[in-house]
């Protein structure tokens, strides 16, 4: 099934000279709305993750809190992350619950840092895939990751993470953790829907007495296709360390971005005054006398 | 080859610039196209069933290798939700979407296996001798130890030392077997989980409304104002039913309430949490009546028409000081002549429209709940007062006519001792606010397992027969008694009284039971059944085990020594057994009781000398039968795949056991064979009746050619029937269960049926079949005043045409009956009316009234002058010792579900056993601190019964509550360990819970008893 191929607009360590086909890209951007307000943490997401990728993490031990497994890893590509906040302004204890994973980033920081080509991949309608068997183990996706998502697995030393089911996906399905959400705190379909559904859900939660209800989009990693409703649109952080202001660090992005023409340009003429000096110059000799000391020397 | 340093140098540079040619995408496009992963359902096959875990009943698909060709052998491999089915529409909670792990799990049982005395080790035997040893073994014991006649010479016929446990997660179709099974050989101790469960929900609500079932519907919770949870926890116990109180927030502005021990998963998406002491509610219920009569908050009209608030008293009834009249110390129970009407000469009860007359149920209301002040309710419940009075507002915001609550309960009001009596209530206070028979009302008992409300409906209980029928009592010696004593009188002019039709149910039932051999002159076959002398409940039942009075114990589904109170006792209770069958698809605690495994089960196998077989059965996946949702829906399920390995299906069990201990009779004779050999078991395969076979049984058949009263006929001999109206007294109809009948009727399996579509307020009677009559909304009638005229002109559920009821539902009122014809809504009771007051149907109180948990961490009872306590709990005077007292166990535990795990059975389950791999407790910061435990610490927790350990969730979420002037703490405590498993390791939490239960119902205290806790 390479069709989707077809359908890819970015691809890791390749650049604009050698662009993927992309002729057929006028596809709907999707996304994947997570109301944390309505979810309860029940954890029907990660088992129907695991369950229909074929992931079966170790069965750990209970650190003294309900987050089980205690991270995200190669095999648990979505983990619910339980917060308890004292609210000041209420006086009331609320339970902040969120789905950690990939955020499916318009301008992924890890892609942007995959030295191996084809390895990360961004299909037309924004869903961002790791391409397993060409990855080489790195770890920089890891590190150019602004929200801490992708792991490296012990068992192949390969990067993975959530895919947004794009098996489903193609075939027309919802991801699995959405089709199976209880409360119907994740919600998948077009971008713009997801965007016009967090709008009417954000004005719920201010008639409820949440004026800080807001939708999560990080305009610095160009938007997202996971997007969440936050009660505390302000405070992203009181969800587990949800990052304020997401960006790609910038030691990748000039590595990757800006100083990547420079460094393509600066090659180029490298081997242009190598070829110039050659040809200008000619190949430097040496007497077998001078060779001999120099060896050694 | 030599490589001189410019050369190096010069391959260096070549392997630099290839390298950063690469990686700034100028390597050749080899070998790189990118693909997905392959959709792995494309050609799957697909089956539909339902999920097996909790009662919400979501439909499920199934996918398994093959595409149905006879050389292809099913697997199922993937699991997900159905997207058609009206509650669940494609969702599953975490444990549905890891059904494929239990079904396939590691522990599934494969072959018949047999542990002999005194060993330790399991020894695989074949189909055959297990079933020709098990039979021989009953065969033995019901010979030597089945009665005929009682000491007093009256016929009882019952077999009391082998038991038999079936399970709320089997099909109807295995239930009924169960049965007919036990009750044809005699036995007397016949149980499932409901009597660890939901018991005090039939205790509570069919006394007050006639039946003992969830009142309205999943979906209807959507058309709520107000949504009260308490005593439950849906987001995690059934989180996809849980789907329609966020849809009732979101597009009906909802308010949502939770009250609990802890602020669990529920409130967490609540707009109002607030925190109550476990085993307090009765105190806050009575005290929101309080509020509501004290205030003026209640639907008048309603309360005149619909409730027996008019209805006056007899005069000797009384109550005083926590005791109400008529009581008998020395036998620790009641007389309950006082508790009803004042009669009038006609034999109707005596009325006050104006609801002035002192001893009217209104007024008597009133007093009884007087005490029940917020200051009282604040000192009892640990709940501060504006929270309860946010409550109780909230509540009273739903007395007008166009506003209504739901209430959202489970185990947590039923795992009481006074559990029966929490849900009177809460059955007060939504009488009183107008709120039952409404969109959007009700009480809404959120059952269990899969199928415990089928089990309740089969009466796979102690002292039931199915549809809600009694076994009968030593005392009752024949079908006219019984029947004489069982059907009720009419109480109110006019009224339906429907079980004034037990005759009919009665007699068609032992037609189904005996068949050809049920006729007039022997009464049906009455005699044959079994009759009780004493109670046969599962806490009894361990008493009598345990004192070696029990020989044989057949377990099917059932993991007793997990499930039941004080598993220690149960343990010593199994090791008297002379034999133990364990019919399961998995490895359990209970099969396995006689295994060390150290600290957790610390037992030594050579002093055990129970025989112990385990038999494996299919499971919900491999089998075709119908389970009952709690929303009474019979919803109708297929097999994706054959039983793993040797695993038989149960009805094949059973029929092979049957069919055996019927030839060993024949054979050899024995004691008292004929109520065994009279028994119908006619099947095409007797060793392995077929569930349709079984279905169409349950719902009945026609004996005869019956016509109607004007001679109209109604159905041919031999048809199915398609109504419970149809069933005569005289034998001309058979039917196992009355109030299924019209499951399968000759249009059809009704249960099997798939129309979703909404007939309005979410209403979807295409789909599948509910008891009674496809009636979705129970009492609908009531959603209109007595001329017809819907209370809320938004919620015109019902509507007169002229000639009949008619609209979204099928009317639950007899549906020619005109508007003002005086006929009330609730056709189940004598008095047609919703019961404030209870008359007799509780053996422990009219009304309800707070009474301290028996292990309780105050010193008094704040409103009377006595224990405090329950005057009628039963405690065994071997128990006595093994409760503790607040001095050495000064803290609360509540033990629970959580979201991940079904009780004792997920942990089988891989995907389950990753999202809560461990047992853990939940203490309060302040416990915590005082104790120097940090979360993630290892506890003991520890009873009078014995103790547990695990780890230390350390959470804001378990407050410390002021608690009649003192400070009391909440240990939590989820069930879901044991030592068998896919989880780690851990302790059966209920080694920890009392031997002592509802007075109605003998459903344990599991959620209000003390402990101790210390850092390990």
């Amino acid at each position: 099934m390479s069709m989707q191929s077809q359908d890819i607009i970015k691809r890791s360590a390749t650049s604009a000279l050698t662009p993927p086909p992309h002729a057929r890209d006028q596809q709907a951007e999707v996304a994947k709305l997570i109301d944390v307000s309505i979810c309860i943490g029940c954890k029907a997401c990660q088992v129907a993750c695991s369950e229909w990728n074929d992931l079966r993490d170790e069965v750990g031990e209970n650190f003294g809190v309900y987050d089980n497994p205690r991270d995200l890893s190669a095999e648990t590509w979505t983990l619910m992350r339980f917060a308890e906040y004292e609210n000041s302004e209420s006086g009331k204890l609320e339970w902040l619950i969120r789905k950690d994973g990939c955020m499916h980033c318009a301008d992924p920081g890890c892609l942007k840092a995959c030295p191996s080509p084809g390895a990360i991949v961004q299909y037309a309608n924004g869903i961002v895939d790791f391409q397993s068997e060409h990855c080489i183990g790195c770890g920089y996706c890891v590190a150019g990751c602004p929200f801490n998502v992708p792991r490296l697995s012990g068992k192949d030393n390969k990067a993975y993470k959530c895919t947004l089911c794009v098996d489903r996906v193609s075939v027309g399905q919802e991801p699995s953790c959405v089709k199976t959400c209880p409360t119907g705190a994740i919600n998948f379909g077009s971008k713009a829907d997801m965007q016009f559904l967090a709008g009417q859900r954000v004005a719920e939660l201010n008639g409820r007495g949440f004026a800080n209800a807001g939708l999560y989009d990080p305009q610095g990693v160009g938007g997202t296709h996971v997007m969440y409703v936050l009660h505390h649109a302000d405070k992203p952080e009181l969800y587990h360390n949800l990052p304020k202001d997401p960006r790609i660090s910038t030691a990748i992005q000039g590595w990757k971005g800006w100083l990547k023409p420079i460094a393509a340009a600066a090659f180029f003429a490298t081997i242009a005054g190598t070829l110039f000096h050659y040809v200008g110059v000619g190949a430097q000799t040496l007497d077998p006398e001078q060779e001999d000391e120099e060896e050694q020397a | 080859m030599q490589i001189g340093r410019r050369q190096f140098f010069k391959l260096c540079t070549v392997g630099a610039a290839s390298a950063s040619a690469a990686t700034l995408g100028f390597a050749p496009g080899v070998a790189l196209a990118s693909q997905s992963r392959q959709y792995k359902l494309l050609r799957a096959r697909e089956t539909r069933n339902n999920c097996t875990y909790c009662s919400v009943g979501c439909g499920v698909l199934l996918y398994s290798l093959g595409d149905g060709a006879k050389n292809a052998k099913g697997k199922i491999f993937h699991v997900e939700g159905d997207p058609d089915h009206p509650v669940s529409r494609g969702s599953l909670c975490p444990k549905g979407s890891g059904l494929v792990d239990f079904i396939n799990s590691p522990d599934r049982l494969k072959y018949p296996e047999v542990r002999e005395p005194g060993s330790n080790e399991w020894k695989r035997i074949g189909w055959d001798e297990a079933i020709e040893r098990i039979a021989r073994l009953m065969k033995d014991d019901r010979d030597a130890n089945f009665i005929e006649r009682n000491d007093k010479g009256q016929l009882v016929n019952r077999w009391a030392s082998t038991g038999f446990l079936g399970s709320s997660a089997a099909s109807n179709e295995t239930g009924i077997l169960d049965v007919k099974f036990a009750r044809g050989l005699g036995m007397v101790h016949l149980e499932n989980q409901a009597r660890l469960c939901h018991g005090p929900s039939v205790a509570g609500l069919a006394p007050s409304f006639g039946r003992g079932a969830m009142t309205n519907n999943w979906v209807d919770i959507k058309n709520a104002d107000v949504i009260l949870v308490m005593g439950g926890n849906p987001a995690e116990a059934h989180p996809v039913g849980f789907k329609w109180a966020v849809e009732a927030k979101i597009h009906n502005n909802a308010h949502l309430m939770v009250v609990d021990p802890r602020f669990n998963r529920t409130a967490a998406v609540a707009d109002f949490y607030s925190p109550i002491r476990a085993g307090a509610d009765s105190a806050f219920l009575l005290g929101v009546a309080h509020y509501l009569l004290s205030n003026d908050r209640i639907q008048h009209e309603y309360v005149r028409a619909y409730t027996n608030a008019p209805l006056i008293v007899r005069e000797d009834y009384g109550f005083d000081d926590g005791l109400f009249s008529g009581y008998d110390a020395d036998k620790r129970a009641y007389d309950r002549a006082s508790w009803t009407y004042e009669l009038g000469e006609d034999g109707y009860a005596l009325r006050d429209e104006t609801l002035q007359h002192p001893r009217c149920v209104f007024n008597l209301l009133k007093k009884h709940v007087e005490r029940y002040t917020p200051e009282m309710v604040s000192s009892i419940c640990g709940t501060p007062i504006k929270d309860f009075l946010h409550v109780c507002e909230k509540l009273a915001s739903t007395s007008v006519p166009d506003r209504t609550t739901s209430i959202l309960y489970a185990l947590g009001w039923t795992h009481h001792v006074g559990g029966s009596q929490i849900i009177r209530a809460s059955a007060i206070v939504q009488l009183l606010l107008g709120n039952i028979g409404m969109p959007g009302g009700g009480i809404n008992a959120l059952r269990g397992h899969s199928n415990v409300q089928g089990f309740t409906d089969l009466g796979v209980l102690a002292n039931m027969l199915p549809g809600y029928l009694t076994l009968p009592s030593e005392s009752q010696q024949s079908l006219q008694a019984y029947l004489d004593e069982r059907t009720p009188k009419t109480l109110v002019d006019k009224q339906i009284n429907f079980w004034r039709n037990t005759p009919k149910f009665m007699v068609s039932f032992l037609k189904g039971m005996y068949g050809e051999n049920a006729t007039a002159e022997n009464d049906f076959g009455y005699d044959w059944l079994p009759k009780w002398d004493r109670a046969y409940d599962v806490m009894a039942y361990v008493e009598q085990m345990h004192k070696g009075q029990v020989n044989g114990y057949v377990v099917q589904g059932f993991n007793l020594i997990a499930a039941a109170a004080s598993s220690g006792k149960v343990r010593e209770g199994l090791a008297k057994l002379k034999y133990l069958v364990v019919i399961d698809p998995l490895t359990t605690e209970t099969s396995s009781f006689w295994q060390n495994h150290g600290e957790f089960n610390d037992v030594d196998p050579a002093q055990i000398q129970t025989t112990v077989f385990r038999l494996p059965s299919s499971c919900f996946a491999e089998e075709d039968g119908s389970i009952a949702n709690s929303a009474r829906w019979l919803q109708w399920h297929a097999a994706a795949q054959p039983p793993p390995f040797e695993a038989q299906h149960d009805g094949r069990i059973l029929g092979s056991l049957m069919t055996r201990i019927r030839e060993l009779y024949q054979q050899e004779g024995g004691t008292c064979p004929e109520p065994l050999l009279k028994l119908d078991w006619h099947y095409h395969d007797p060793k392995s009746p077929h569930s349709e076979e079984l279905a169409k049984q349950i719902n009945g058949y026609a004996l005869a050619d019956l016509y109607d009263d004007s001679g109209k006929p109604i159905a041919k001999k031999g048809e199915l029937l398609s109504s419970f109206a149809h069933l005569r007294d005289d034998g001309s109809t058979s039917s196992l269960c009355w109030i299924y009948t019209g499951q399968w009727t000759p249009a059809g399996n009704m249960m099997a049926r798939r129309d979703n579509t909404d007939t309005g307020f979410g209403n979807t009677p295409g789909w599948a079949f509910a008891w009674p009559a496809n009636r979705r909304l129970l009492y609908n009638r009531a959603s209109a005043d007595p001329s017809g005229k819907p209370w809320d002109p938004k919620r015109a559920f019902l509507h007169w045409d002229g000639n009949a009821w008619a609209g979204a539902d099928v009317p639950d009122y007899p549906v020619g009956s005109p508007p003002n014809s005086g006929v009330s809504p609730f056709i189940m009771l004598q008095d047609g009316v919703g019961h404030l007051f209870s008359m007799g149907a509780l053996v422990d109180g009219p009304f309800p009234e707070h009474y301290e948990p028996e292990e309780s961490p105050i010193p008094a009872n704040p409103l009377h002058s006595g224990s405090g306590k329950s005057p009628v709990t039963r405690i065994f005077k071997d128990d006595l010792p093994s409760f503790g007292g607040r001095e050495d166990f000064p803290y609360v535990a509540t033990s629970y579900s959580i979201t991940e795990m079904f009780r004792h059975w997920t942990k089988h389950s891989r995907l389950n056993a990753i999202v809560q791999p461990e047992q853990f407790v939940e203490i309060s910061e302040k416990l915590a601190a005082s104790k120097g435990i940090a979360a993630g610490d290892t506890v003991k927790v520890s009873s009078q019964r014995g103790y547990i350990r695990g780890k230390a969730v350390v959470t804001k979420r378990v407050m410390t509550l002021q608690v009649a002037g003192q400070e009391v703490e909440q240990v939590g405590i989820p069930v879901h360990w044991g030592f068998e498993g896919v989880t780690r390791k851990g302790f059966l939490a209920n080694i920890l819970s009392p031997r002592v239960g509802d007075a109605n119902t003998q459903t344990p205290e599991y959620k209000a008893f003390l402990v101790n806790v210390e850092k390990a």
